[in-house]
């Protein structure tokens, strides 16, 4: 950000700007403090007078698609991240730009992955002005060290959506990757080479930009059904050889960590939710596919199992150790977001017991509810953590900006968040005096879960009173940053320039906080 | 001046919380730090305070020093700096991180070993959490898990974990190497407050005594008091053999184990799970020990991921007289504990016992009789035993007795 920016203190004590990429931004507030006013965003009227008779949108190439769209200078491209590190689209629509010498546009991912590296050259070029979406690996240090030539705006999936129905970001032309689509612009994420589950993410795109591509490999005759887009938002699909790369959109099996000190942090968090009575028959959880939160599934499994007891609904990704359990009676319903490997694919086609879930349904904070605030349990991780039990999800302790929020703050909102971490990694204390970048809030943080120790946040007086005699390693969170320096020495902060280089969200739009510059 | 470059550490894309130095000493020029670290930012510049520091308590003054750090902690860094400028300098001087103060424990010489964990000697990243997942002994090895050149640095690296490592109360335990070089070891280990040595591949009862006599030679030297166990490993035929000489060759032995690959090697056959090439030396092993009253301790189980040939493995183990068993991964201690823990109806009839016999004697009978059973005087002493057991376990109260 090289414009120079008055800064504010926001409700978290903050220091964030007032104007972002020249836009009015709402200072943080505090949960749920800030209250918007006005309608939702609402695109042009469109007639079916404009479109072909017989519904057939297909044209030659994604660029023809582009032209047909109007791509010009300074518009806002979003495309999403279905196909994980296995996307191809998100590279062609930019070469496409570049080729055609539009610059200065704004790319609004749903999340961006490692195959997005390829981007870079078009940041250097003018061809992308900015990213406001997930930054990881190379584009994250490409953020940090300023070399973006605006400010970088993150948000979780539900402040995607937010977003975008609230009219925040405007997306002029909306390019939907899908495993299967039929001409009409009817889409799926089930069949095809290219399948990877859900297309949630880019449900809010279909609806509110202005244009909209649906780009698949594998076109079938009208009807695609089940739809997961409607072709009725549709203004152009194409086909082409090949959206994606299989074995990079799904993995073929997920698999538990074998890392014992991961596996303990499982086991405790497991004990942690038994003793409290979390796991109650009837109860709903979420983990995510990361090694530690699988295994921590299959321990909630074997409790169950023990306790002749089983959950209504587990949210997450689904994943083999999921589909296991809902296969064998010991959750009602699996949630899904998206779906992490190939025994989640074929259980999602077969078994009723998946319901399709997006970021509106799950994560939106400007509905009416959503899904994510009537989990019991959520299992999530996280960069640092402080004394305040406020977490950080996108930045190292150095100061890089690495990791994008995904669902993670939406997450916040379930019954009892548990953040599992080591002590330190490598060295770098995870628990500190105070993050290096504010994501979460601690008054929505309820229970570290450390190796050396589980803290309770002191809000959670029932927890508290529920651990006790129950044999845990219960400490202070103080008591754990203290241990954590003790074996790795004081950690010293980054040094860090003036410029500001990304906005962090919170769910309502509001900045909760911003990442600098690194200075090397 | 010794103008090679010497190295110590390990590096490459797999090493985690270690380091790799390289150091020249040089005639002119100064101190020469080059620092990678992957933890530059926030430790940077405690790392350079921290070489300074080490090169000067050697007395360099001009040197080329290049560090690759991956996240090793002070304790590492120190070993590891220690042992290349030892490769260059001869000095008795010795750098040592502070002793924690948690680290002072000692241990007994009956108290209960199920489960130690063995840690290679060179690896620091396996060291950092081993005690969290709380076996009864951790051991620093030494011997077969460090290659030969690596001795010398693992060596620096072990006395530096002894003293700055927090194990949690696990029973502080070493594997040093076999003959003269494991008697070299010693004093990287014995004035750091090590509970117990292992012995490899001992064959014979001297061995014992001569390590007897330079334990205790350092031990006055640096004035401790806390006791040394040994547990020698019977690896090959002529050490089952001489199992009970080994075993009462000093009151320092605690236990002997069994090292079952050395073994069936040196009889010429396969290790197989079932393990019946075995049997004798086991049954002959655990003889010895309970004729010295010494613990028996068996051999680790080599399939990490086999949960349930573990514990299948624990029960023969345990009927066959054998009181412990080594660990190769942690994942293993839970099931080595539950299954050498006794059982509840273990404990209840022990109780029942135990209680049988407090009566008894209050009355003044000379026969303990349980309804219309008598019990044996070794019945008794047995049921004793679970129950203290079960006390240290945890799974029966001190003050049981007075609960009934």
């Amino acid at each position: 950000m090289k414009e120079h920016m008055k800064l504010v203190k926001n409700a978290a004590g903050r220091m964030v700007p007032e104007k972002i990429n020249g836009e009015p931004a709402i200072p943080y507030k505090g949960v749920g403090k800030y209250i918007p006013e006005g309608k939702k965003h609402a695109v042009t009227i469109k007639s079916c007078a404009n479109f072909p008779d017989d519904g057939n949108k297909q044209v030659e190439s994604l660029k023809q698609a582009l032209i047909n769209c109007g791509l010009k200078d300074g518009m806002t491209i979003s495309t999403h991240h279905h196909f994980r590190n296995g996307d191809l689209i998100a590279n062609i629509v930019f070469d496409i730009a570049h080729e055609l010498g539009v610059k200065n546009l704004r790319w609004f991912p749903s999340a961006s992955f490692p195959c997005h590296e390829h981007l870079i050259k078009y940041l250097e070029d003018g061809t992308i002005s900015h990213i406001e979406g997930s930054m990881n690996g190379a584009l994250g240090r490409f953020c940090s060290h300023g070399k973006m030539s605006k400010t970088a705006i993150l948000r979780s999936h539900g402040g995607r959506y937010q977003a975008v129905q609230d009219g925040e970001v405007k997306i002029d032309i909306s390019i939907i990757g899908a495993a299967c689509a039929d001409p009409f612009g009817n889409a799926n994420g089930l069949y095809g080479q290219s399948a990877s589950g859900l297309l949630g993410f880019a449900l809010a795109d279909s609806e509110y930009a202005e244009k909209v591509i649906v780009v698949t490999d594998k076109m079938v005759e009208f009807p695609c059904v089940p739809w997961q887009i409607q072709g009725n938002y549709v203004d152009y699909t194409v086909l082409m050889d090949k959206v994606g790369i299989p074995e990079k959109i799904i993995s073929g099996t997920t698999k538990i960590t074998k890392s014992p000190d991961r596996l303990l942090l499982a086991e405790l968090t497991a004990k942690f939710c038994d003793v409290t009575g979390i796991i109650h028959d009837g109860f709903s959880f979420q983990s995510g596919a990361g090694g530690t939160s699988l295994a921590v599934g299959e321990y909630f499994k074997s409790i169950m199992k023990e306790r002749g007891i089983k959950a209504r609904f587990a949210r997450g990704g689904s994943n083999k150790y999921l589909v296991s359990m809902l296969e064998e009676g010991l959750v009602d319903y699996i949630l899904d977001g998206q779906t992490f490997d190939l025994d989640g694919v074929r259980s999602m086609a077969d078994n009723p017991g998946h319901v399709w879930t997006s970021p509106f349904t799950s994560y939106n904070y400007h509905g009416k509810g959503n899904f994510a605030q009537l989990v019991d349990v959520v299992i999530l991780g996280a960069t640092e953590v402080d004394v305040n039990f406020n977490a950080n999800v996108v930045t190292h302790s150095d100061g890089l900006l690495l990791h994008g929020i995904g669902g993670w703050q939406n997450c916040l909102f379930s019954k009892t968040v548990i953040l599992p971490v080591p002590l330190f990694r490598d060295r770098i204390p995870i628990i500190t005096d105070e993050v290096t970048t504010l994501c979460g809030p601690g008054e929505l943080i309820d229970v570290i879960v450390t190796e050396r120790g589980i803290a309770i946040n002191p809000l959670r007086t029932d927890l508290i009173e529920k651990v006790k005699d129950s044999g845990l390693p219960i400490k202070t969170i103080s008591e754990l940053k203290n241990e954590a320096e003790e074996i790795c020495g004081k950690p010293v902060k980054p040094k860090t320039g003036d410029d500001i280089v990304a906005a962090i969200k919170w769910v309502d739009g509001t900045i909760i906080d911003v990442v600098r510059k690194v200075v090397e | 001046m010794n103008n090679k470059i010497s190295f110590a550490g390990n590096k490459g894309d797999k090493v985690r919380s270690d380091c790799f130095v390289s150091l020249e000493l040089k005639e002119t020029g100064g101190i020469v730090i080059n620092l990678q670290s992957k933890v530059k930012v926030v430790y940077g510049d405690s790392i350079i305070k921290l070489l300074n520091s080490i090169l000067e308590f050697f007395d360099i003054d001009n040197c080329e020093l290049s560090i690759e750090d991956k996240g090793a902690l002070p304790f590492v860094i120190m070993a590891r700096t220690e042992a290349a400028v030892k490769q260059l300098i001869n000095t008795g001087k010795e750098y040592l991180p502070d002793f924690l103060p948690v680290n002072s424990y000692a241990s007994k010489k009956d108290q209960f070993r199920f489960s130690r964990l063995y840690l290679p000697g060179n690896s620091p990243s396996m060291m950092l959490n081993a005690g969290v997942h709380k076996p009864n002994g951790l051991i620093f090895d030494l011997e077969d898990s460090v290659a030969f050149s690596k001795k010398q640095e693992a060596r620096f690296l072990v006395r530096n974990a002894l003293r700055a490592l927090n194990l949690y109360g696990a029973e502080r335990m070493v594997r040093i190497n076999q003959a003269k070089m494991g008697i070299e070891d010693l004093e990287y280990l014995i004035p750091h407050n090590v509970n117990l040595l292992l012995v490899p591949k001992c064959e014979d009862a001297d061995y014992i005594k001569q390590l007897d006599t330079e334990v205790e030679k350092i031990k006055r030297k640096h004035n401790i008091k806390q006791p040394t166990w040994y547990m020698p490993i019977i690896e090959s035929a002529l050490g089952v053999e001489k199992a009970f000489e080994i075993a009462t060759a000093s009151d320092n032995v605690v236990s002997l184990a069994i090292g079952l690959e050395d073994f069936t090697a040196d009889l010429g056959t396969k290790r197989t799970k079932e393990a019946s090439e075995s049997l004798y030396a086991r049954t002959r092993i655990v003889n010895a020990c309970k004729a010295a009253g010494v613990q028996a301790i068996d051999s680790v189980f080599s399939d990490v991921a086999d949960m349930d040939g573990l514990r299948e493995n624990v029960r023969v183990s345990k009927s066959l007289g054998f009181e412990g068993m080594g660990c190769i991964h942690p994942r293993q201690i839970q099931v080595i504990h539950d299954s050498f823990a006794p059982e509840k109806d273990e404990i209840d009839k022990a109780a029942k016992i135990v209680k049988a016999f407090i009566i008894a004697e209050q009355k003044g009978l000379g026969v303990v009789s349980l309804g219309s059973k008598m019990i044996d005087p070794p019945v008794v002493k047995r049921a004793q035993t679970t129950i203290n057991l079960a006390i240290q376990l945890g799974m029966l109260e001190e003050n049981w007795i007075d609960r009934e």
